[in-house]
């Protein structure tokens, strides 16, 4: 490091080198990337979003909702369901008979109580889980068994992780979900939950536009801020408007007043109605409820 | 470092040249941290009353809080830290300040930026992308105010009488190259109408966050101690093998780091990030071992003198610097992201390394571009105490309230709202730190405000008696 052009050349390539990877690599390896197929359909995904849902994300990225706000799920893992569907020509009680010869085999000793705790009382009802594996060989080998006593069962992948058990999701986060965000507002701190799926898990527009008003209108230890400001108070006219919060008293607006959305607050809900991330992809697969049972 | 670089002439040639540009850059500087801190605190009120000043909605969170932290970085650090930068180059030089206006005009129109910047976000033109928030008009005002300050600064380096390279040579040269890079990068992509396509976005977001807040930071933060822990305590600065070790591995593998474990990019993007943060321990290591034996046995008495904040900034830099790699590591960034973890790590980078070390180099460095000492010692020396205990306040319960909240968010049977409540808490006692910190700040703009107006009515009483002054009686007759 005796002259200037030395530190130059080396920072030069420190620089330069990571420039390389993680700005030209990605620009070069995703800069293109086009919509995937969702699993075991024709689909696309993702699915270009309404004019709307498209300002209202500007709406979100102006409010700076992603201060407290992530738009990605983790997944630590994956769970193999088994589920029977229909016992052939078995009795359940023989059924249950069969069930304990399987204790035996190495893979599925560790789930022996589980299985015998679930089939304890069963009255043959169907569909029934029978078994839920974290490994993958343990699922298929419990199915092929089945198969081969003619007792007819799925297997569903389910993704698991905190995340996912609290309702935010189906699966982890991929890059796919993001193709057409501009900009991608994926956050950085949990000061309110993940809002990857609230298009799923509260898909009203009117408890969406209520929440907004008055946070703790509709969760009443909210700590969210209020966003009063997307809506306008105004005199009720000749007739209320069908557009009008309907608001716990507390919050109402005044007698002969209402509360109606400004475009801004309606772009917004269609904005967060239209985060789904809720079919599984090539990368990120399982089972949806509704194919499972 | 040499300790007789100057003689006493060429001293005050050096100091004349600087004294204007420095005090533009200073003077601005510290209105900006005092507005990013006023913003902060609004920001950390907000989450203790959710609805204070909410109906306006300039003041929303989500608006005051990027702002707040832009106005820290860009308002007050880089400024102060080219500022210092700038003397440090010129002394070390042995050479006065090459195109001293060209400066002047930079910090002006470097302050004009962050007011356009600022104003942005807070009337919702934000980018939306973190540390990157302001508009492009402010962009590009900061970009080219930067390289005009670097254009000064390369060609004081250009024009040295001193032939030697000393190790802040190296941190503050790289500096210089490594922010326009960056900055044009994550601007042109990230700041126009086409962005690029899904998580390309976020990629190129943390490359340029970590090489600014991280990488940027350490290298001028790193090079000011370097230059001034030594000349202070009075002995060359130890181990220059170390020295050098520090810097390659700290731009080769610090600039790597960055991307989030668990992202929703391809693997391969975390995976490279975590290894370069397992190797970053080297620089820190290495930082450390320099400092500790440039620091001790030294019998400086410090007493709250820049001394002390630059100590104080160089401790806070390994800490930050641990906290990052520990959240870049796998099993612990599972609980730690998305908490109030990052937030910690990214507020003690700011506030308790880079800024205290600036404080401590502007405090050294301002009584002999003046020629006269600190107008307020006594309130200089309360501003180290207050900084120190409200870093500490600040940083300290936002680590702890990032695992608890990380703790109980990764169990799916604790309901959402409890892991809120428990970071709460913690957030309480930080934003008692935030205060003190914002009183050091304004303790600190005293000073800075009562020397740059002293100077000011100097300049006014020259110019006046030279009005004044009776005229020649030649030049009465004619
Ligand atoms: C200061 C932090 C903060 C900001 C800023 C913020 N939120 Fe929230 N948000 C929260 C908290 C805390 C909760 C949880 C309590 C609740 O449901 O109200 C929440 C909950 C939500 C929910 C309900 C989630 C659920 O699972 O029920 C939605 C939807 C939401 N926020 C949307 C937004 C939008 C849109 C914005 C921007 C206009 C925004 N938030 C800005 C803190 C914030």
């Amino acid at each position: 490091m005796k002259t200037g052009l030395s530190i130059f050349i080396a920072a030069f390539i420190a620089l330069g080198t990571s420039w390389c990877g993680f700005v030209l690599a990605p620009l070069l390896q995703l800069g293109s990337a086009q919509q995937t197929v969702i699993l075991q359909t024709t689909d696309n995904w993702p699915l270009q979003r309404t004019g709307a849902a498209t300002l209202g994300l500007q709406v979100y990225r102006a409010y700076g909702c992603a201060a407290c706000h992530t738009e990605q799920v983790r997944q630590t893992g994956s769970a193999f369901e088994v589920t029977l569907t229909s016992l052939g020509n078995q009795k359940p009680a023989d059924f249950i008979e069969f069930t304990k010869s399987l204790f035996v085999l190495p893979g599925l000793a560790n789930y022996t109580n589980a299985i015998a705790a679930s089939l304890n009382g069963w009255n043959g009802g169907l569909p029934k889980t029978l078994l839920t594996a974290t490994d993958k060989d343990v699922a298929t080998e419990m199915a092929d068994r089945l198969k081969a006593v003619g007792v007819k069962s799925e297997t569903a992948i389910i993704a698991t992780g905190p995340d996912i058990a609290r309702g935010w999701g189906s699966r982890l986060s991929v890059a796919a979900d993001f193709l057409y965000d501009q900009p991608v507002q994926l956050g950085s701190l949990r000061a309110g939950p993940d809002l990857a799926n609230i298009g799923v898990r509260a898909p009203d527009a009117n408890w969406q536009l209520a929440h907004l008003y008055a946070p703790k209108s509709v969760t009443p230890n909210s700590t969210m801020p209020s966003f009063k400001f997307l809506f306008e108070v105004r005199k009720v006219g000749a007739s209320p408007s069908p557009e009008a919060l309907n608001l716990p008293k507390e919050f109402a607006a005044a007698d002969g007043f209402e509360i109606v959305p400004k475009p801004a607050a309606k772009q917004l809900v269609a904005y967060l109605l239209s985060l789904k991330a809720n079919v599984p992809l090539y990368e990120a697969p399982f089972t949806p409820a509704t194919a499972a049972k | 470092m040499n300790l007789t670089e100057n003689n006493s002439s060429c001293d005050r040639e050096i100091n004349d040249s600087l004294r204007v540009p420095l005090l533009a850059l200073f003077g601005g500087a510290a209105v900006w941290l005092i507005v990013g801190l006023v913003l902060g605190l609004i920001a950390g009120i907000k989450f203790h009353a959710p609805d204070f000043l909410g109906a306006c909605p300039v003041m929303t969170y989500g608006r005051v809080a990027p702002a707040a932290n832009d106005a820290v970085l860009y308002g007050f650090c880089i400024p102060a830290a080219l500022g210092v930068a700038l003397w440090i180059f010129a002394r070390l030089s042995g050479q006065p300040l090459a195109l001293p206006l060209v400066p002047v005009v930079a910090a002006n129109l470097w302050h004009l930026g962050v007011f356009i910047g600022t104003a942005g976000i807070l009337l919702g033109a934000s980018s939306g992308h973190t540390w990157l928030e302001y508009p492009r008009a402010a962009a590009v005002i900061l970009f080219a105010a930067f390289m005009l300050i670097a254009v000064s600064a390369a060609a004081t380096f250009g024009w040295r009488r001193q032939q030697e390279l000393y190790p802040s040579h190296w941190f503050l040269f790289a500096g210089l190259l490594w922010f326009p890079w960056i900055y044009s990068t994550a601007n042109i992509l990230l700041n126009s109408h086409q962005l690029p396509r899904g998580v390309v976005q976020p990629i190129i977001g943390w490359w340029f966050a970590n090489n600014l807040v991280f990488v940027w930071l350490a290298l001028v933060g790193v090079g000011t101690a370097f230059y001034f822990l030594p000349k202070i305590a009075a002995r060359p600065l130890a181990n220059s093998g170390y020295v050098l070790l520090a810097f390659l591995t700290l731009v080769f593998f610090g600039t790597w780091c960055g991307i989030p474990q668990g992202a929703p990019v391809p693997a391969w993007l975390p995976t490279l990030s975590s290894v370069a943060a397992a190797l970053t321990l080297v620089p820190l290591l290495a930082i450390s071992i320099v400092t500790l034996k440039t620091v001790c046995g030294s019998n400086v008495s410090c007493k709250g003198g820049p001394f002390c904040f630059i100590r104080f900034g160089v401790m806070s830099f390994i800490v930050s610097g641990i906290l990052y790699v520990s959240a870049a590591c796998p099993q612990y960034s599972r609980i730690l992201n998305f908490t109030w973890f990052g937030a910690a790590q990214t507020q003690l980078q700011l506030l308790g390394f880079a800024a205290m070390i600036l404080f401590g180099a502007i405090y050294e460095l301002l009584p002999q571009v003046m020629g006269k000492p600190l107008p307020q010692p006594a309130l200089a020396k309360a501003h180290f105490y207050l900084s120190m205990i409200g870093v500490l306040l600040f940083f300290v319960p936002l680590v702890l309230a990032g695992v608890v909240q990380g703790e109980k968010l990764a169990d799916a049977n604790i309901p959402f709202a409890d892991a809120n409540t428990a970071a709460l808490k913690f957030l309480r006692v930080s934003t008692t730190g935030q205060m003190l910190i914002l009183l050091g700040a304004l303790l600190f703009a005293v000073n800075i405000f009562i020397m740059t107006i002293q100077w000011k009515l100097g300049i006014a009483k020259t110019v006046i008696a030279y009005i004044k002054s009776p005229l020649e009686t030649a030049e009465v007759k004619s």
